[in-house]
């Protein structure tokens, strides 16, 4: 009989426990209240003998369901890697005897504490089915790279030498991007001491002779439809045709456009041609062929030329870029060496700079072979140029503390990167959600102004990938900087954020390897980062759901579409499992195999529950899983006591927290409830990127729930936990407690 | 000003830096300054200085030619060596301040009645008497430098000083007549005078 359930329990009394806890009361409590049908005591679970007893169970005994008592779940996952049953893990090591004083006194509470732990797990599992691969889907190996310049290539080259045929696709009518107009590159080889040859062309007949590489010349994408491993790509060229190829998945590597020099109307930008940007110079050293550079306005060999750095960018000015663009004082360098180089020892090049900034390995030398070669470095800021025959630029000197001006025959602005993204597709939402008059005009001034579609994805959610700051594309950019908020579609290069050429190759490399994993883990029906490989999937109950379409908006990955009558239609391979769409749903119709509303009330409801003139309050505390649990696993290694009133519930991303949980816990006696999630909003650190906002958007409306029982405020707290607050996480479950002690037990308990 | 001034003037004209490079010792380092401002901050007389290393080497490459070779600046330095211990660029900052101060001596900048180059002075002059430094007159021509009135009080302020200094025969007072020399003393001069004839050939060359 496949479909009989059969319920087995280990109690491990290693590492401690069996001396801490009475084994035979968690066995009890295991088989009489969690009514598991067996219930097994190992002197060391996770050894080979013990773990062998668990597989024998699983292979003679038909065990479908498994219960281990013993250590925190983060901990010893590849003993306890059992993928033929569904699991829990009741913990018993870092959640209770490493966070309680081994004294008489606290033995009845730690005692407690691990049944209640062992009741939560019998009644979690309960309430799970084990998680199968759907099947649906088959290896599709084809990447798609959007973008021919240096990042497109090398991702190109990169996932063909992997044995992945790769479809590129330029707008352009040839391959090389913006360094295919550059005379030499900045050096990524010691000893960096000169600009280098341009990679471009060898790049280009590279991709040229790799069969497994099809080039699509003067092609956009018109359309974007599907799921990882199941993208259908409607590649569209200039002249009208357009085919439609398979993809399993994509990097976008659509680069970056130059500053717009004419927002520094000072710099005589525009008045003379003799004022240049670092990108048109490239240009005037590529025209001079390998003789001296000469100046636009009269084609005279330039005897000498200034560099300003940072010009619009750096700056709060209006129309300046805010950021730095990271590369532009190694570019003056480079550049300065070509009139070195083309224009005679003789020629003076001086490269005014506030903070010369060279990173990247080489950054350094490069530096000093730039002075070697007698270029000149003044600290200085540049306020005016005026135009004439000679040009004058004006600047205040920082070392010397005066203002002052040379003259030369050629300026050149060190202007910055912006990034070539696609629209937002959170734009609209920022006006909505817009707090006050400045940031709505901004943000409508951002929506009116957003750039033509690349991707054209029919998304649910918006046809590109969303944005993080100053218009570039997101990626997750403190924790996982390849990874993008639409699953299987990898940005990478100067479109994420600014960046060199040797860097931009590294990146490139990086995403074609996270898109051939994406590819392969939507053939296997198995999660992408961060609950990689993970094989649960989210189901909704039709006959419960009222359609108001909350899970398909708030899902951060875009993964859930909207049939033609307003249901949610799930793409598997697009979702990553976090349960945003769980803790939306109002109907609570949306579960997984073995993460659900249920598995988590049951949680809530099988925790004992004191009455209160015990005087044992009870504190439920909802840790993500990503940061707070394992912060409050290393607090119990360094051995920082927790309160023996706490019972924590990991939770994939708080962004799953259902309200109910909130409202059910309360209604039966919890005295308090502490939510601890990953930091949200600018500079967000949560794993599912939004799940955390949710949150706490979600629990924001608390306060009523609270009303209506007729309960303190400061019962429920919600807070931003991140992995390194070991000492402040369980603090933050103290301080809980010492707040239920001043405003007294909760009513609810009977 | 010196006739080599006004040569050297003709032949940089705007390029002080490049006049530095090629004739004061170790100048070829002044382009390699990235201006972080260690040598200035380690300088434990920095605050007596007019314009402090940093400030010197930036002077040099906005071409401030006047004002760095008349400045007393580099006769401040007390060759502490703080300075090229603590540059990160490895600049010989110590040597490049004497190269300045050699260089403009050589011009006639230097500044008038300047103490540093004073002492300078009088001390070649006692070494090439006898080609060993004779303490005893080298301690009183400095007492003397600004006149007898000045130097009868100077020798009566360190009398105690020297006293002490015979006793422990440290100081002898018949080095006052004549003093001894080196074994061979004109063989010493005519080192010096090829060595100098070497120098000046050097700066002659790009006249």
């Amino acid at each position: 009989m496949a479909d009989e359930k059969k319920f087995a329990g280990y109690v491990c009394t290693g590492c401690g426990l069996g001396e801490r806890l009475d084994a035979g009361q968690l066995e009890t409590t295991a088989t009489r209240d969690g009514k598991m049908q067996s219930c097994k005591q190992h002197e060391m679970l996770c050894s080979a003998e013990g773990v062998q007893m668990i597989k024998d169970d699983i292979a003679n005994d038909g065990v479908t369901h498994v219960m281990i008592a013993a250590c925190s779940r983060r901990a010893k996952v590849e003993a306890f890697n059992f993928t033929d049953v569904a699991l829990t893990r009741a913990n018993l090591r870092e959640g209770v005897i490493w966070v309680r004083p081994d004294t008489d006194e606290n033995s009845e509470t730690t005692q407690e504490m691990a049944d209640d732990y062992i009741r939560m797990a019998c009644a979690e599992l309960k309430s799970m089915k084990k998680p199968t691969a759907s099947g649906e889907q088959a290896l599709n190996k084809n990447i798609l790279v959007v973008g021919g310049g240096v990042t497109g290539m090398t991702a190109a080259i990169e996932a063909s030498a992997a044995g992945y045929p790769v479809h590129l696709v330029e707008k352009s009518g040839a391959l090389g991007g913006a360094v295919a107009g550059y005379y030499k590159v900045i050096p990524t080889r010691s000893p960096y001491a000169e600009p280098a040859e341009n990679p471009v062309p060898a790049m280009v007949k590279q991709i040229e002779e790799d069969s497994n590489i099809t080039v699509y010349l003067n092609s956009t994408i018109a359309k974007t439809d599907g799921a990882p491993g199941r993208f259908e790509v409607e590649i569209a060229t200039e002249s009208g045709s357009s085919q439609t190829v398979s993809i399993g998945a994509m990097v976008q590597a659509s680069g970056w456009k130059p500053y717009d020099a004419n927002n520094l109307p000072e710099f005589a930008y525009g008045k003379t041609p003799d004022v240049v940007t670092n990108h048109e110079l490239e240009a005037l050293a590529v025209a001079a062929n390998g003789g001296p550079i000469k100046r636009p306005s009269d084609g005279k060999e330039v005897k000498s030329v200034c560099f300003i750095q940072n010009a619009g960018q750096c700056s709060t000015k209006e129309g300046h870029l805010s950021y730095f663009s990271g590369v532009t004082d190694l570019v003056s360098i480079k550049q300065a060496m070509y009139f070195k180089e083309l224009n005679g020892s003789d020629c003076d090049t001086t490269i005014l700079f506030d903070n010369l900034r060279t990173p990247g390995a080489g950054g350094e030398d490069f530096y000093r072979a730039g002075q070697n070669a007698m270029v000149t470095f003044s600290k200085g800021i540049a306020s005016e140029v005026v135009p004439g025959d000679s040009l004058s630029v004006k600047f205040e000197d920082k070392i010397l503390n005066e203002q002052t001006e040379m003259a030369c025959d050629l300026v050149v602005l060190a202007t910055g990167m912006v990034a070539n993204s696609g629209p937002d597709p959170y734009a609209q939402l920022m006006v909505d959600e817009a707090e006050d008059e400045e940031t709505k005009a901004k943000a409508q001034a951002a929506l009116e102004n957003a750039p033509p579609s690349i991707l054209n994805l029919q998304y649910r959610q918006g046809t590109d990938l969303p944005h993080l700051k100053n218009g570039f594309t997101d990626s997750h950019f403190i924790c996982f900087p390849y990874e993008s908020r639409r699953t299987g579609i990898y940005a990478a290069g100067p479109l994420r954020r600014p960046m060199d050429m040797q860097q931009a190759r590294d990146d490139a490399t990086g995403a074609a390897l996270k898109a051939i994993q994406a590819a392969e883990n939507a053939a296997l029906g198995r999660a992408a980062h961060p609950r990689s490989g993970d094989l649960s999937f989210p189901s909704f109950r039709k006959e419960g759901c009222t359609q108001c379409k909350r899970c398909t908006v708030e899902c951060p990955f875009g993964a859930i579409n909207e049939d033609a009558e307003g249901y949610p239609m799930y793409n598997e391979s697009r979702c990553r499992r976090c349960g945003t769409c769980m803790g939306a749903c109002p109907v609570r119709v949306i579960s997984f195999e073995n993460y659900s509303v249920e598995t988590v009330n049951q949680q809530i409801k099988n925790c004992d529950m004191p009455d209160e003139f015990d005087e044992k309050p009870r504190i439920l505390v909802l840790a993500c899983e990503n940061d707070a649990y394992p912060a409050l696993d290393q607090a119990a290694q360094a051995g920082v006591e927790i309160n023996p009133w706490a019972r924590v519930v990991p939770v994939r991303c708080l962004g799953s927290v259902s309200l109910s949980w909130v409202t059910d816990a309360l209604n039966s006696g919890y005295d308090g409830i502490v939510m601890m999630g990953c930091r949200r909003d600018d500079d967000y650190q949560c794993h599912f990127v939004r799940g955390s906002a949710m949150a706490a958007e979600r629990m924001s409306k608390v306060g009523d729930t609270l009303d209506s029982l007729n309960l303190e405020p400061e019962r429920v707290q919600l807070y931003e936990v991140a992995i390194t607050d070991v000492e402040r996480a369980p603090k933050l479950i103290n301080d809980m407690a010492e707040t239920v002690e001043k405003i007294g037990m909760s009513p609810f308990k009977f | 000003m010196s006739e080599l001034n006004t040569a050297m003037i003709e032949k940089y004209r705007s390029n002080f830096l490049k006049e530095v490079e090629a004739n004061v010792e170790e100048g070829e380092w002044v382009k390699m300054c990235m201006q972080c401002g260690v040598c200035s901050g380690s300088c434990p007389l920095g605050k007596h200085w007019e314009h402090p290393p940093q400030e010197i080497f930036m002077m040099i490459r906005a071409g401030k030619r006047e004002a760095v070779l008349s400045s007393d600046s580099m006769w401040m330095c007390t060759s502490c060596y703080n300075c090229i211990a603590r540059c990160p660029r490895g600049l010989p900052i110590t040597h490049i301040m004497h190269g300045l101060a050699v260089y403009s001596k050589r011009l006639g900048l230097v500044p008038q009645k300047q103490p540093t180059a004073e002492f300078s002075q009088i001390f070649w002059d006692n070494l090439m008497k006898k080609g060993r430094v004779n303490e005893l007159k080298l301690g009183l021509s400095m007492y003397f430098k600004d006149g007898f009135g000045q130097g009868i009080k100077n020798a009566m302020a360190n009398q105690k000083l020297g006293q002490n200094m015979m006793k422990a025969k440290r100081m002898n007072a018949m080095e006052f007549f004549g003093g001894h020399s080196v074994k061979d003393l004109s063989g010493f001069h005519k080192m010096v005078k090829k060595a100098q004839e070497i120098e000046e050939g050097n700066i002659k060359d790009f006249k």
